[in-house]
């Protein structure tokens, strides 16, 4: 097990390494002059454009760039932002709010969409099995932004149980309505990957097994049945935190979330180079960690996958 | 307990009346049973026997309520100790089963959690029939019923998981869950058909001694006719859905009534392979005298046509002049890099210098059972695997040196056929294009010339030329088989090495296999490397015998010597191991 994990973490370097250089090459060859278009409309003084551009190292080749960005993140200094303001102090100031929504949309998701996957299941082609894969059918076909507008105008609106937009500092009920709308489209994968898993289940023989020694359905639907329908879902959780992230931007612009998606969002549209790689580099360090995670849950959840 | 059920001897334990069940299906409801009837006395020992899809495993499930979703009770009653088990609820079911009602399904492989520990899944059972409380009581009986189920260190094992056992331990494991409770009743569905016959005969002697000390009824499903017999007092033949002859075993076996028992007797082969043994000393007793008289009058038409067949071959095989040998092996090894317990490097002699040759035009059939290297040795004369050390000579022909077109050309002279047909099949191409995929890789003739070709394989298996826009999950398990072998003839090869050919098979479908091997070898001169465990079927097909143990060959001999005067221990365990080879016989 220690071995594996070692060679997990070690795989991650030359990810890490990769992913940077790639994000790097792009948002330098991203055109226009990110220095010029703070200026505006007025016209900078030469000077103080040139030693802003060495002040920043602009003025250097694409490679010696790079080499300055990465020395410094190995002193921890992730560099700075146009606005002065140092990248660790962006990521420490987003990263709690966007945690805390994308666990409450990855509560929601699993808890939620492995209960009524299951209940489907069980009641394969009942009406609440119908109307389930009906409403999963529509949450995956239309687009997170959509959902997350009607959403908005049903609950915020309408109804006025949630505040449409979240405020400074993002109070976690604020959060509870975007969460649903993150939560939405993984929710209903989750709910038919359950579903089938468990059809499946329900046929194999050793639940007919189960059911001769005597046990009842209080016993094995959930030692027999939900526990080996488990491992897809978990597998897909996996993959998905890739797909949260993602959502996380858009449901952030418009619920106006001072999270990492949004913060992500207006640091590409400005160029802001530095800001733009330090985020992209923790989300993908994310990615990877969740991943190994996973892949650990899944050893334990089924013992014929051992990790030497 | 078995002190009352003695003073009440006339009631049946258990009494299926006119039972009948039916699934669901697109089109409408198919009835699987048609009126069943079954009596069993507490304490006795029945089997069921017939073909797949004959209701036997049909009539199992229904009689603990456990049809699978679409399938229902339609009509009759299943009476236990009395009660109708199937009017009973969801409840009261499940009480009687485990408790009063052991199973141990047909497949050991599928029917074990694979993500509960094996002391886990027995606990359960013990637990759920209030055998014992309590952590450590339920644990000390759960050691205790696998020790009896044969699983020697049980204690150690508890915590293992069913992929780290053997096919044949994990069936010791069922049983023991089955029996876990001391049930009135037990009812074992096919409980050793996958597993090879020394095992079998193991697990079965264990059967026997526990339901014997504990008075338990034995209900036993098997497809063997022989296995039933020697192993049942009383015997019902099931058909189609219908019992359709039931009796004393010995008696059905000598004298059997119905049509279907007749064939279902004579086909299998390990009674055929009896048959042979006494039908060939009668040919040299009275030559030119029917091998058997009465054998017409009985209707025991497949049974003569094995036995000739057989016969004739060895007549043929003597007379002609030796045409070389088509195979030759030399001193081959295979020898696997394993990880050990701790993660360490090990080795293992998969094939442990093994020789042998086989003629132009026979069959050399390699036995042994599962494990013994037999299938390793099928791997490295099709180059799917390359040898430790050794030599294959093919033809005279060294194959370790050949690459690309050489070795697309010896493929293509060399065929294999697989076990299972249900997975060597690719389900999403048709049969047609399934026959004549050799075809279009090794570039034969042209598009026109193939469809021919696909036809005149399909006219040689005795497939209808129809099948050919079908695809695979539209066909028996036979037929599949035959569709395996024609691809394997499409391009006119020289060898077929085939593994475990017909060990997936029903008895009568193995018959017609064996049968449709034993023409096409004579028809197109093939030579047969026929690899099984099972000794009844090489009794029928083979000339030469060269059984495997621990990846070494133990004895090579002609079959005749082989069945007629084993030299080995092992050898003479497995031909003992062939069930019903201790039963005189009527004929």
């Amino acid at each position: 097990m220690p071995r594996y994990i070692l060679g997990r973490v070690l795989q991650a370097i030359p990810v890490f390494l990769g992913t940077t250089f790639l994000i790097y090459f792009m948002v330098f060859a991203m055109p226009g002059d990110p220095l010029l278009a703070l200026f505006g409309d007025k016209t900078p003084n030469p000077a103080l454009l040139a030693q802003l551009r060495a002040q920043y190292h602009l003025d250097q080749p694409f490679l010696v760039q790079y080499w300055y960005y990465m020395t410094g993140i190995f002193q921890g200094n992730l560099g700075v932002s146009f606005s002065g303001e140092p990248v660790t102090a962006i990521l420490a100031r987003t990263f709690p709010v966007t945690a805390r929504l994308a666990i409450m949309a990855l509560v929601i998701q699993s808890v939620a969409g492995i209960a009524v996957g299951l209940v489907s299941g069980l009641r394969k082609g009942k009406l609440f099995d119908a109307s389930a894969l009906v409403v999963s059918l529509i949450l995956i076909s239309v687009p997170i932004f959509v959902i997350a507008f009607v959403a908005q105008f049903v609950f915020g609106i309408q109804l006025g149980w949630a505040r449409t937009t979240v405020g400074s500092g993002a109070p976690t009920q604020d959060l509870i309505l975007p969460a649903f709308v993150l939560a939405s489209v993984s929710f209903a994968v989750i709910v038919r990957l359950t579903r089938s898993s468990v059809i499946e289940a329900q046929s194999t023989d050793y639940v007919r097994t189960a059911y001769s020694k005597g046990l009842g359905r209080n016993r094995v639907i959930p030692v027999h049945i939900l526990r080996n329908s488990l491992i897809p879902v978990v597998t897909y959780l996996g993959t998905d935190f890739g797909v949260l992230l993602v959502g996380a931007t858009i449901t952030e612009g418009i619920f106006n979330i001072p999270g990492v998606g949004n913060t992500l969002y207006k640091a590409i549209v400005l160029g802001q180079g530095p800001t733009v790689v330090s985020f992209v580099t923790v989300m993908v360090l994310l990615y990877l960690v969740v991943n190994l995670l996973v892949d650990l849950l899944y050893g334990l959840l089924d013992p014929r996958i051992r990790y030497v | 307990m078995s002190t009352s059920e003695n003073l009440t001897p006339a009631r049946p334990l258990l009494e299926i009346k006119n039972l009948e069940v039916a699934f669901k299906t697109q089109n409408g409801m198919v009835k699987a049973l048609k009126g069943v009837d079954i009596t069993l006395m507490p304490g006795k020992t029945l089997a069921i026997v017939g073909e797949s899809g004959s209701g036997k495993s049909t009539t199992a499930h229904a009689i603990i309520n456990l049809l699978p979703g679409s399938g229902k009770i339609t009509g009759g009653e299943v009476l236990f100790d009395g009660k109708d088990l199937s009017k009973l609820s969801q409840k009261e079911i499940q009480f009687i089963r485990g408790r009063e009602i052991g199973f141990v399904p047909q497949d050991p492989m599928a029917n074990l959690n694979p993500v509960w520990s094996i002391g886990f899944q027995v606990e359960e059972a013990i637990r759920a029939n209030g055998i014992a409380k309590g952590r450590a009581e339920v644990k000390k009986r759960a050691i205790q019923v696998l020790k009896e189920a044969g699983l020697e260190d049980a204690d150690k094992r508890m915590k293992q998981f069913p992929h780290q056992f053997s096919g044949g331990m994990r069936q010791r494991v069922l049983i023991g869950m089955g029996l876990s409770s001391s049930p009135k009743l037990l009812i074992a569905d096919e409980p050793t058909s996958a597993l090879d016959v020394t095992v079998q005969r193991k697990i079965l002697d264990h059967l026997e001694t526990l339901t014997r000390d504990s008075g338990t009824a034995l209900l036993f499903i098997t497809h063997d006719l022989g296995l039933a017999a020697e192993r049942a007092e009383q015997l019902v033949v099931m058909y189609k859905g219908r019992v359709v002859e039931s009796g004393p075993s010995r008696e059905i076996l000598q004298n059997p009534l119905h049509p279907y028992t007749q064939r279902l007797v004579a086909a299998a082969p390990s009674l055929a392979s009896r048959r042979i043994q006494s039908g060939r000393q009668s040919v040299v007793a009275a030559a030119g005298t029917p091998l058997y008289a009465g054998a017409a009058d009985a209707g025991v038409t497949e049974s003569i046509d094995l036995v000739s067949a057989a016969a004739a071959r060895a007549e043929q095989v003597a007379h002609t002049p030796a045409a070389g040998n088509a195979i030759e092996v030399r001193d081959l090894t295979k020898i696997y890099k394993i990880r050990g317990a701790k993660g360490d490097a090990k080795t293992l002699k998969a094939v442990d210098s093994v020789n042998f040759s086989i003629a132009r035009g026979t069959t050399m059939a390699l036995v042994g059972e599962s494990g013994s290297g037999k299938s390793t040795v099928a791997r490295m004369l099709l180059r799917l695997e390359d040898a430790t050390s050794g030599e294959i000579r093919i033809d005279g022909v060294d194959t370790a040196p050949l690459a690309g077109r050489e070795l697309l050309n010896l493929r293509r002279r060399m065929q294999p056929v697989f076990q299972d047909p249900y997975g060597s099949l690719n389900p999403l191409r048709n049969i047609g294009n399934t026959i004549g995929e050799p075809l279009d890789v090794h570039k034969v003739g042209d598009r026109k010339s193939r469809r021919a070709r696909v036809f005149e394989l399909l006219d040689q298996v005795s497939l209808p030329r129809t099948l050919a826009g079908r695809y695979p999950n539209e066909l028996s398990g036979g037929q599949r088989q035959r569709v395996a072998i024609a691809r394997a003839l499409s391009l006119k090869p020289d060898m077929v090495i085939l593994d475990e050919a017909v060990s997936a098979l029903d008895v009568l479908v193995q018959a017609q296999i064996l049968r449709l091997l034993s023409e096409l070898q004579e028809e197109l001169s093939l030579t047969y490397l026929f690899i099984t465990h099972d000794l009844a079927v090489v009794r029928v097909i083979a000339d030469n015998v060269s059984v495997m143990q621990g990846g070494r060959i133990v004895e090579a001999a002609s079959t005749d010597e082989v069945f007629g005067n084993p030299r080995m221990e092992y050898t003479k365990e497995l031909l003992d191991a062939i069930p019903g080879a201790h039963i005189p016989l009527g004929v």
